[in-house]
């Protein structure tokens, strides 16, 4: 394990490139997260990511670590390929609403079914951001989009879906949690979320996922302080924020 | 030993998001009159010097555009 | 089920009995194939099945998919991390595979696909075809890309082609298909298996191996800087002007004093040899030629013997579509007819020495073979 630099430096796991994602996006702050975890857990030499469709699709200009660009949504079968090709890398599939809930659902299941050992991260701010915002599987109930002008209409439009309850069915997966950038405290839950995950995985103790809720004050229409809110209270009501399966084994809520 | 701690943020990489500000135990931070190249007001530090490292800043910065310098001293 | 043991000394001296399907299986096997990723479709899943025994028992690794997009991304994966990687389908699910395969092209990135062609379109039939020539050979996928296609007649063929598939498409980074169909995926013919080492690998620099003692690198194809994917297209098509200077390759039977060419592939042109047989024997001077790559198409040969011949007859189990890629070698200097046998219709060959009759005759459009499509001269 890396020894901790006195004070706080960008980390190493990052490269120069200044990110391109909105201010207060989430997506910057769980790279970094990311990245702070690969240089202290000393696996950014062996890791191999797969950056998904989406405003992450440019994920390997700022991470700096290998990284492979997988069609939409097919990120985790992407992961799943590498892994099995190479048991020895450190193998995370980084995915937001689309890629993971709708166009990847099918090949989020199966990863997780099949227990890949691989790490699952789902960045969840309820919209579709690189395309103008329009509806996600993870829309709430009433949120107005680009594609739900009157609000998500349950319906005809379905409710949302709890990703980490879905997959908390499976028998294989090791580790699921769901954390909320909701403020300095949920930044630092996210964090020990995603060491433990990677953890998961270094220790060869299976599949892991790790669901953030993000804001996305550009799309939701507010400043990125207002943003961390509606994280916190709004989106936490309907996307619990807990452990789900740790160790393989079920967590009561 | 003491440590002595020093803020530094990189006016170009931060986006003015602001999310910083409240967090600083002392009120070091502002937006800055002056805009950088993106035309964004970035968030500067007052007294940088007398930082006291509890590093919530820069943990929050989604850009990572916030180094606390520390040094030993006697 | 006969299925051999890899370096068996028992069939090291001399044929095994296989299936075309599993053929290509244990050719994928000797050709050094570490990961295969497949979803079951009739007419090729024998050779899912037998690469769900013999991979694992390899050492190798096996998934059936949750689908056939599943697999060619999975398939992207494995070679990207630097690996030799296939994966098989037919017709309607390498319709699935073509955004996985285009962003294998776009990435230069190597891997093997077996399509055994069913009768299309839509759900079709499970009887062998050859209507996905036009979806190997001209895209299927988006974007300027080009597969190398390679399409098996015999059992042998669909052996020996498989681990070339593996040597081409590491050498010229490139996807590789191979082009079969349900005859040849399910007949079984007496085959001598691969003996030796597996094609070298050339050094993979390019691969994610995890950045240690270099800078980060990574595999994409999304280019989005002004130019740049114009560089990346130039790229690629230098990489294809090479293949097609040296990879074309063309079977040719009783060319030398022909009057008459038939081109046929695959199966079609197997059944065609019985047919150039019953027409010498009547004192008919037909030869055949018979594309070994569908891409890159021998142009060059098609068009020299053209120049000699009075007429080409095309046959295939399609509406017309290596008959284009014919015509545009022949380039109207002679007469081009067709007959079609789509829909999972297997030609006799009876059957197709009635229809080169009737268009050595002159008359054809009537008597065997399907009547030729509107257009053909």
């Amino acid at each position: 394990m890396a020894e901790p630099r006195c004070g706080y430096h960008r980390p190493a796991a990052m490269t120069d490139v200044a990110m391109h994602y909105c201010a207060g996006c989430g997506h910057s702050l769980v790279h970094k997260l990311l990245a702070e975890v690969l240089d202290e857990l000393g696996l950014r030499e062996r890791t191999v990511g797969v950056a998904p469709v989406g405003c992450a699709v440019f994920a390997y200009f700022y991470l700096n670590c290998d990284i492979a660009e997988a069609a939409h949504g097919r990120t985790p079968a992407v992961a799943t390929g590498i892994k099995r090709a190479a048991p020895d890398r450190i193998v995370f599939s980084y995915q937001g609403d689309g890629d993971l809930a709708a166009i990847g659902m099918a090949e989020t299941i199966h990863a997780a079914n099949r227990g890949e050992a691989i790490t699952v991260i789902f960045v969840n701010n309820t919209v579709y951001g690189m395309t103008g915002g329009q509806m996600a599987p993870t829309t709430l109930k009433g949120q107005r989009t680009a594609t739900s002008p009157l609000g998500r209409q349950p319906e005809t439009m379905g409710a949302p879906i709890r990703m980490c309850e879905l997959l908390n069915t499976l028998e294989a997966p090791a580790y699921i949690e769901r954390v909320a950038l909701d403020g300095y405290e949920g930044v630092l839950a996210a964090k020990k979320a995603l060491t433990a995950a990677f953890r998961t995985q270094a220790e060869g103790k299976g599949y892991s996922f790790v669901e953030i809720l993000s804001p996305c004050p550009t799309h939701f229409r507010r400043s990125p302080q207002e943003s961390l809110k509606f994280v916190g209270t709004e989106m936490a009501a309907q996307f619990p924020v807990r452990v789900f399966r740790r160790e393989g084994a079920p967590v009561n809520a | 030993m003491k440590k002595k701690f020093r803020v530094v943020i990189d006016r170009e990489r931060c986006k003015g998001c602001e999310l910083c500000v409240p967090l600083c135990p002392r009120h070091l931070l502002a937006l800055a009159p002056e805009l950088n190249a993106r035309g964004i007001h970035p968030v500067s530090a007052e007294r940088p010097d007398t930082c006291i490292g509890c590093l919530k800043c820069a943990r929050m910065c989604p850009d990572a555009a916030i180094t606390i310098e520390g040094h030993e001293h006697a | 089920m006969n299925t051999p043991e890899p370096n068996n000394a028992a069939s090291d001296s001399g044929r095994v009995l296989m299936m075309g399907n599993e053929a290509a299986g244990e050719a994928a096997i000797r050709a050094g194939c570490r990961c295969y990723f497949g979803y079951p479709i009739t007419p090729q899943n024998e050779l899912t099945a037998y690469m769900a025994k013999h991979m694992p028992a390899q050492g190798r690794v096996f998934i059936q998919s949750e689908s056939e997009v599943a697999a060619i991304n999975m398939v992207f994966g494995a070679s990207a991390a630097g690996v030799r990687a296939m994966t098989s389908s037919s017709s309607p699910g390498i319709s699935l595979k073509q955004e996985g395969i285009s962003y294998l092209a776009g990435c230069r990135l190597p891997a093997v696909i077996i399509n055994v062609q069913r009768g299309g379109p839509g759900l079709g039939s499970i009887d062998p075809s050859q209507g996905d020539y036009f979806q190997a050979t001209k895209g299927g996928g988006h974007g300027d890309y080009r597969l190398i296609v390679l399409a098996p007649a015999s059992v042998q063929e669909m052996h020996d082609m498989t681990v070339q598939a593996f040597a081409l498409s590491d050498v010229y980074r490139v996807p590789v298909m191979v082009l079969a169909d349900g005859r040849v995926g399910q007949m079984m013919e007496p085959i001598r298996l691969h003996q030796g080492p597996p094609p070298p690998e050339p050094p993979k620099p390019w691969a994610l191996t995890g950045a240690k003692g270099r800078p980060a690198q990574n595999i994409r194809s999304l280019y989005v800087q002004e130019g740049e994917l114009e560089r990346h297209n130039e790229v690629l098509q230098a990489c294809y002007r090479l293949i097609g200077e040296r990879e074309a390759r063309l079977e040719e039977t009783e060319t030398g004093d022909c009057e008459w060419l038939i081109a046929a592939w695959g199966t079609c042109g197997r059944i065609a040899k019985g047919a150039v047989r019953q027409a010498r024997a009547r004192g008919i001077k037909v030869g055949l030629a018979r594309p070994l790559t569908l891409w890159p198409f021998p142009s060059a040969r098609l068009a020299e013997l053209a120049g000699r011949v009075r007429g080409i007859w095309v046959a295939e189990m399609n509406c017309g579509q290596m008959l284009e890629d014919v015509r545009l070698a022949a380039n109207g200097v002679t007469p081009t007819a067709f007959s079609g046998y789509p829909g999972g219709r297997v030609p006799t060959v009876t059957d197709m020495f009635k229809a080169l009759l009737a268009v050595v005759n002159g008359n054809h459009g009537k008597g065997g073979g399907a009547p030729a499509p509107a257009g053909a001269d």
